[in-house]
């Protein structure tokens, strides 16, 4: 076929086409947003779902129909479907499942640098590590492939740096003769209640046996020889930057990471003088390779924190722990000119309230010159955190603490933070704020159960916040337009940090950026 | 071309079109018959911030990212933005400028990105039917005069 310049996204979203997915989910997370988008766009079925764990469980029905799916997620997302990759892999699959998982060390864009491969240990399923687009869509094939031929969910790990960069792509023919969607009754592989289950993690042992051995003699992996003097253990982009600090290198290139092809690898540091493992993030194959009894180098710690480039990894070849020079900084993000939900924070600092903040562009917010968020850890833990706050700080202290968090953050993981809060009801009542701009803003302006569109804007059903929060019996509910109403929002707010009750304010008013998007100039939308 | 990997530098801020103009010379040298790579972060450090891509081609390509101090051509749109990579530069790097582009002749200062490229491809052994062709395919209809117009002024700049 045709080559072609992908970025890595492009690449995983026209692997899945070409495997035959017939349904990807997810819930949008830099760096890797841009894969349903568009796999959408190139004629795949995809949709938006309320968050991480929702996403996986429908690609996982879609697997238990008998036909291909997977679900994309940022690396923190994975933590949200957690619960449902550790239990689907004792259950396993029918259909392929693939969990495209985007880590970002370096975090260009997140609250931690974890390493997924843990994970993949940790569930006991096989991981994939594309160094390129044209890996980021051969690997995407071949994990459809693996998850198929071993009933195993599969994940495929992407880094920001695959994600967003762009390298060229050669496709190969799609598969064909694809099976039809088809519920075949299997209730002891089905349902896990601790009968089926025991059996079922036996199950999951002896596949990631046979996967090992398989990955051990015809994985995704790849030796390279060059001088005898020097072998390089290595996975990802971590690749691309090792030969070139090193073009005279040996390399034993790792492309399925968990399990690990000891063996050969073993095999491949014996057959040098010296050996390294250079890896992004958590020393994890130095770790494996040096548990099984093999002798390597592998990064000083110093090089664990950030992304890798070929000036580190020459670093890290030269034994050099000298400190490194400090990256100049530029202008930082902040908040767009003329967000109007730049103006609720102003409002909660002059009012001196202690805000618990949650994920999303708000989280700028916390910076200069705003600096009006005091908290911020997790999705959905603007409602948990500061519910915490309200029911152990003294009274006045506590009357200040107000829950801030967006849309999107709240369709995903505050529905039971809110749940929480009328249950469980502090002393002094709670504020939750909802800034509403009716978009996934941070992420690039993605649609979400609020919005009432679906991941093509076309119509659905909108999920209303104001019924919700009637709904879960919080007696003061109320909404404004913080630019256009802002005495009143700001009445609202001190009457409601006045009493002892809880209330829910909706802050609504559309993402400026999504406003211009659609032809409304910013002087028209102030209306 | 030669063995030789040409490594380019485009910097600005967010809304400036860096993306988009690193994705046109990278669409360009891929018709060329080259390996390209391009590397660029998205996402929060969008929001108005500093924002940088590189672009490297040659006949083979590693690294998506530029080695410190082997930047060819470091494509500002923002002078002030110089101190962030200066760095990164080697004393062969050609550094050019929105300074070096009449802006008063420009139809749409959005277009600034465009006459840059215009201006690097001088120094570039690419045809300008080439250039003009990608800008076309990669830009809507309703921007093409502006675009081309502003390429035009920035390869006849200098």
């Amino acid at each position: 076929m045709e080559r072609k310049f992908l970025m890595g996204n492009e690449a995983v979203a026209l692997g899945a086409l070409h495997a035959g997915a017939a349904r990807g989910a997810g819930y949008p997370g830099t760096p890797s947003s841009e894969i349903l988008e568009v796999f959408n766009q190139l004629g795949g079925k995809a949709e938006w779902a309320p968050n991480e764990k929702v996403a996986a469980e429908v690609a996982l029905g879609v697997s238990f129909a008998g036909v291909r799916s997977f679900a994309t997620m940022k690396h923190v997302g994975l933590n949200v479907a957690a619960d449902v990759l550790f239990t689907a892999a004792y259950s396993g699959v029918d259909g392929a499942l693939v969990f495209v998982v985007a880590d970002d060390p370096g975090m260009a864009s997140s609250q931690n640098e974890q390493d997924s491969r843990r994970y993949a240990v940790a569930a006991g399923v096989p991981l994939l590590e594309p160094s390129d687009s044209q890996e980021a869509y051969d690997f995407a094939r071949c994990a459809f492939e693996i998850s198929e031929r071993w009933k195993i969910p599969v994940i495929l790990k992407l880094t920001t740096r695959v994600c967003h960069s762009g390298t060229v792509v050669t496709p190969r023919a799609p598969d064909a003769d694809l099976p039809a969607a088809h519920f075949e009754r299997n209730i002891p592989y089905h349902v896990m209640v601790p009968g089926h289950a025991r059996p079922a993690h036996r199950r999951l042992r002896q596949k990631l046996a046979e996967i090992a051995e398989w990955n051990e003699k015809n994985g995704p992996n790849k030796e390279i020889k060059g001088s005898k003097d020097l072998g390089i253990l290595v996975s990802g982009v971590a690749f691309e930057h090792a030969r070139e600090a090193a073009p005279e290198a040996s390399f034993f290139k790792i492309g399925m990471s968990c399990p690990l092809p000891v063996k050969p690898m073993l095999d491949f540091i014996a057959s040098v003088d010296r050996a390294v493992v250079i890896e992004e993030n958590d020393p994890y194959m130095a770790d494996a390779v040096r548990a099984a009894g093999g002798t390597v180098e592998s990064a000083p710690e110093m090089y664990r924190f950030g992304e890798l480039n070929v000036n580190r990894v020459r670093r890290i070849l030269a034994g050099d722990t000298s400190p490194e020079a400090v990256p100049s900084k530029g202008r930082p993000p902040q908040l767009c000119a003329g967000c109007p939900h730049a103006v609720t924070f102003e409002i909660l600092k002059q009012n001196n309230c202690i805000v618990a903040g949650d994920i999303g562009c708000y989280t700028l917010a916390a910076l200069q010159p705003l600096a009006a968020m005091d908290t911020q850890i997790c999705m959905g833990a603007s409602l948990g955190v500061g519910l915490g706050l309200r029911h152990v700080l003294p009274r006045e202290e506590a009357k200040r603490v107000v829950s801030v968090i967006g849309d999107s953050t709240f369709v995903h993981s505050g529905l039971t933070g809110l749940a929480e809060m009328t249950y469980n009801v502090p002393e002094t009542g709670h504020v939750l704020l909802i800034l509403d701009n009716s978009t996934t803003a941070m992420t690039g302006q993605q649609e979400h159960p609020g919005t009432g569109r679906l991941l093509d804007h076309t119509p659905t059903n909108r999920l209303d916040y104001e019924k919700v929060a009637r709904a879960m019996n919080v007696p003061n509910v109320g909404t404004f337009d913080p630019v256009q109403q802002r005495a009143a929002f700001e009445a609202a707010l001190i009457e409601a940090l006045g009493k002892n009750e809880l209330t829910v304010l909706i802050v609504r008013r559309p993402c400026i950026l999504a406003m211009v998007r659609k032809g409304v100039k910013p002087a028209d939308a102030e209306g | 071309m030669n063995e030789k990997v040409t490594s380019i530098k485009v910097a600005g801020l967010g809304g400036m079109g860096v993306l988009k103009s690193s994705l046109i010379l990278a669409e360009v040298f891929f018709r060329q018959g080259l390996d390209v790579k391009k590397a660029e972060v998205h996402g929060m450090s969008q929001r108005g911030g500093s924002i940088c891509s590189d672009v490297r081609f040659g006949k083979k390509v590693f690294s998506p990212m530029i080695p410190a101090g082997t930047i060819d051509f470091l494509v500002l749109f923002q002078e002030d933005q110089f101190p962030l990579y200066e760095a990164e530069c080697s004393p062969d790097t050609v550094i050019l400028k929105p300074t070096a582009i009449d802006l008063s002749r420009l139809g749409n200062r959005k277009a600034l990105n465009v006459a840059m490229i215009g201006l690097l491809s001088r120094h570039l052994d690419v045809p300008v039917d080439a250039w003009l062709k990608v800008i076309r395919e990669i830009l809507p209809q309703k921007l093409h005069e502006v675009n081309e117009a502003a390429f035009e002024l920035g390869r006849l700049s200098a």
